[in-house]
């Protein structure tokens, strides 16, 4: 009954076009921003970073950088993976290089690195479309693990092939490295979600975002509009990129500490983030949301139920995990193709008009 | 003897004025087929201009060379009074044209009021920094934009569906969606490629009067392909009658009428 637009009137373009029409959605985001930044850095402890907290939200800034290219844009990609590990290797030799500078500025420096190679592979983009793009993008993915794995000066010369992310402090708390505490992961990666978030909800909420659509919807329209689908397609690559260099910066330096180019941003990190979008629903921020805290989330529970309640053994529970996991995917894609986003959205309009439906 | 004039008032008290657009002996191949062949026409300030034909003509051709996705392999092309080179279509968008298609060519997955706000792209000029942070600049442009765009959505009387997906509308309404975004461009010349194809008559009416009133109240010169020959003849000043891919007849819709080349595209003509 609380949740109405009735007595919301909007008398500007501003309010009209806020990300927040009705006050209860309003207030229940400002909940949950206090909660995610007042609360749960108090009680966090490292089970809950290591498994849940810290992974969701690094994942949460991939899906929104993929959700710009594909999801808003149009253009799939599966080099992910590859993408993250720019960002995962340019954050470590900008950490050993200029080790005085704060490692905030690497991470985005790392970002615009991202940035410039997703640019370089997104030139195909203008000529080839669909799934012949995707192939394309998928040499990106093999392409640059291999760089990666066979060029020593990326890994500085080190014996082992890996990169071992250095301590690194921000206000004198230590966020990188094996001595890092819980709450201090949480939180640097929580910044840079609601970071990118914003940005991500701005570009896509005016000219840029409806000039990536009017590509994606159909490219001959938007080009008879003025849209040059140069420029419209190498900026989503570009910005899409930049959010998952970010994304893979921290996953190397605050969340794994040591990395490896073909495990750590393997093939299969480009599904799981290509998986999150479709899921959670392409062409929404929250889907972006709701697709990673899905693919997070459904493993922990499941092994949680399996082994600490039904009593399974381990290694049973976790090969048939696999198996319940993409069952659930077939099944949750059958009956809501557009997402989680998309459920949520029927919910709300529903919500709006129960309990009097007609 | 109205070529040779600059400019002229109609019947009904609207000043047409010079030649804005001259097509010079264009012609057009694709391989061996010849789509058009050696047309040369204008269309002047301020008229609406029909483009008319049997199917296969090369009437939707001849809008693709002006729009620019097609580029004729003969013929120049002048704009306004300059010769316009070899453009891409979002360049000759942001020149001022605008069109619609046959199949209707909407944004699916946006809204109505989306739709609409893409036609303001090519005045919208914030940079991709400006619109990241979105308050100052880009905001501001937004909702300057927004207001052209409200009123357009005004005249063209779809305010119930502005905040409706594209892709959930009835066939007529998507139509006139179109043209909405079209005319959010504040197009100089606009063209319109059979905007009454599977209409019923109200509808057609509907769209009519809407071709007309922007006309008269945006000063919009308009040229379109049509083949419902009442509102051609209704609607329009002059009259372009094409047939594999050659022009047959130029002139008032009264003229057309009574060209015998015409009347024989169009009826047949008996061949012995």
């Amino acid at each position: 009954m609380i949740y109405r637009e009735s007595g919301d009137y909007s008398t500007t373009y501003a309010q009209d076009s806020q990300t927040f029409p009705i006050r209860f959605d309003r207030y229940r985001f400002y909940a949950v921003v206090f909660v995610a930044y007042c609360i749960i850095p108090f009680i966090i402890n490292d089970y809950w970073a290591s498994a849940i907290f810290v992974p969701f939200l690094i994942y949460a800034i991939a899906a929104i950088g993929l959700n710009i290219l594909t999801g808003f844009c149009g253009q799939v990609s599966l080099g992910t993976g590859g993408f993250m590990a720019v960002g995962g290797y340019s954050v470590y030799k900008l950490m050993t290089s200029f080790p005085d500078v704060n490692i905030a500025i690497h991470v985005l420096l790392a970002g615009l690195i991202t940035a410039g190679v997703g640019i370089l592979f997104g030139l195909p983009s203008l000529r080839i479309k669909g799934f012949y793009l995707a192939v394309a993008t998928l040499a990106a993915q093999f392409f640059l693990v291999w760089l990666f794995n066979r060029v020593p000066w990326f890994y500085n010369y080190s014996a082992s092939g890996m990169i071992n992310s250095p301590e690194r402090t921000i206000f004198g708390y230590i966020v990188t490295g094996p001595s890092t505490e819980a709450w201090a992961k949480y939180l640097i990666c929580l910044v840079f979600l609601t970071l990118c978030a914003v940005l991500a909800r701005n570009m896509t909420r005016g000219t840029l975002g409806r000039k990536w659509m009017a590509i994606r919807d159909m490219d001959i329209a938007a080009e008879i509009i003025g849209v040059d689908p140069l420029k419209a397609k190498l900026s989503a690559f570009a910005i899409s990129s930049f959010f998952i260099g970010i994304a893979g910066a921290l996953f190397f330096a605050v969340y794994l500490g040591a990395a490896e180019a073909g495990d750590s941003f393997g093939i299969t990190k480009s599904f799981l983030v290509l998986f999150m979008i479709i899921i959670g629903g392409l062409g929404s921020i929250f889907g972006s949301f709701a697709g990673a805290a899905f693919m997070v989330l459904m493993p922990v529970l499941l092994k949680n139920v399996l082994v600490g309640q039904l009593g399974w053994a381990t290694d049973l529970a976790a090969h048939l995990e696999f198996v319940i996991v993409g069952a659930l995917i077939i099944i949750f894609l059958i009956m809501e193709p557009h997402g989680l986003a998309q459920l949520w959205r029927l919910a709300k309009e529903k919500l709006r008009l129960w309990p009097f439906p007609h | 003897m109205k070529d040779t004039i600059d400019s002229y008032v109609t019947a009904d008290g609207r000043t047409i004025g010079g030649v804005m657009m001259e097509m010079k002996n264009i012609t057009l191949r694709f391989g061996g087929v010849v789509a058009i062949k050696d047309i040369s026409f204008d269309i002047r300030e301020g008229e609406i201009r029909a483009i008319i034909g049997p199917n296969g003509a090369g009437k939707s051709s001849m809008l693709n060379v002006i729009s620019g996705f097609y580029h004729p392999q003969e013929g120049e092309v002048w704009f306004r009074g300059e010769r316009r080179p070899t453009m891409k279509p979002h360049n000759v968008a942001r020149q001022g044209i605008a069109r619609t298609f046959q199949n209707i060519a909407l944004f699916n997955g946006m809204s109505v009021l989306d739709n609409v706000m893409t036609g303001r792209l090519t005045q919208m000029k914030t940079g991709i920094i400006a619109q990241s942070l979105w308050y100052g600049r880009a905001q501001k442009e937004e909702f300057q934009n927004r207001e052209i765009v409200e009123k357009i959505i005004d005249f063209l009387e779809i305010q119930h569906i502005r905040k409706t997906p594209v892709g959930r509308l009835p066939y007529g309404l998507k139509k006139r969606v179109e043209l909405a975004r079209a005319l959010a461009a504040e197009p100089k010349l606009l063209l319109l490629d059979e905007p009454m194809a599977g209409m019923n008559v109200e509808e057609k009416e509907d769209m009519s009067r809407f071709i007309l009133d922007a006309n008269d109240e945006f000063g919009t010169t308009i040229a379109l392909i049509e083949h419902d020959m009442g509102v051609v003849m209704d609607l329009s000043d002059r009259v372009v009658v094409m047939d594999y891919g050659k022009k047959i007849g130029d002139g008032t819709p009264e003229e057309v009428r009574n060209n015998q080349a015409v009347i024989d595209a169009y009826l047949g003509v008996a061949h012995d």
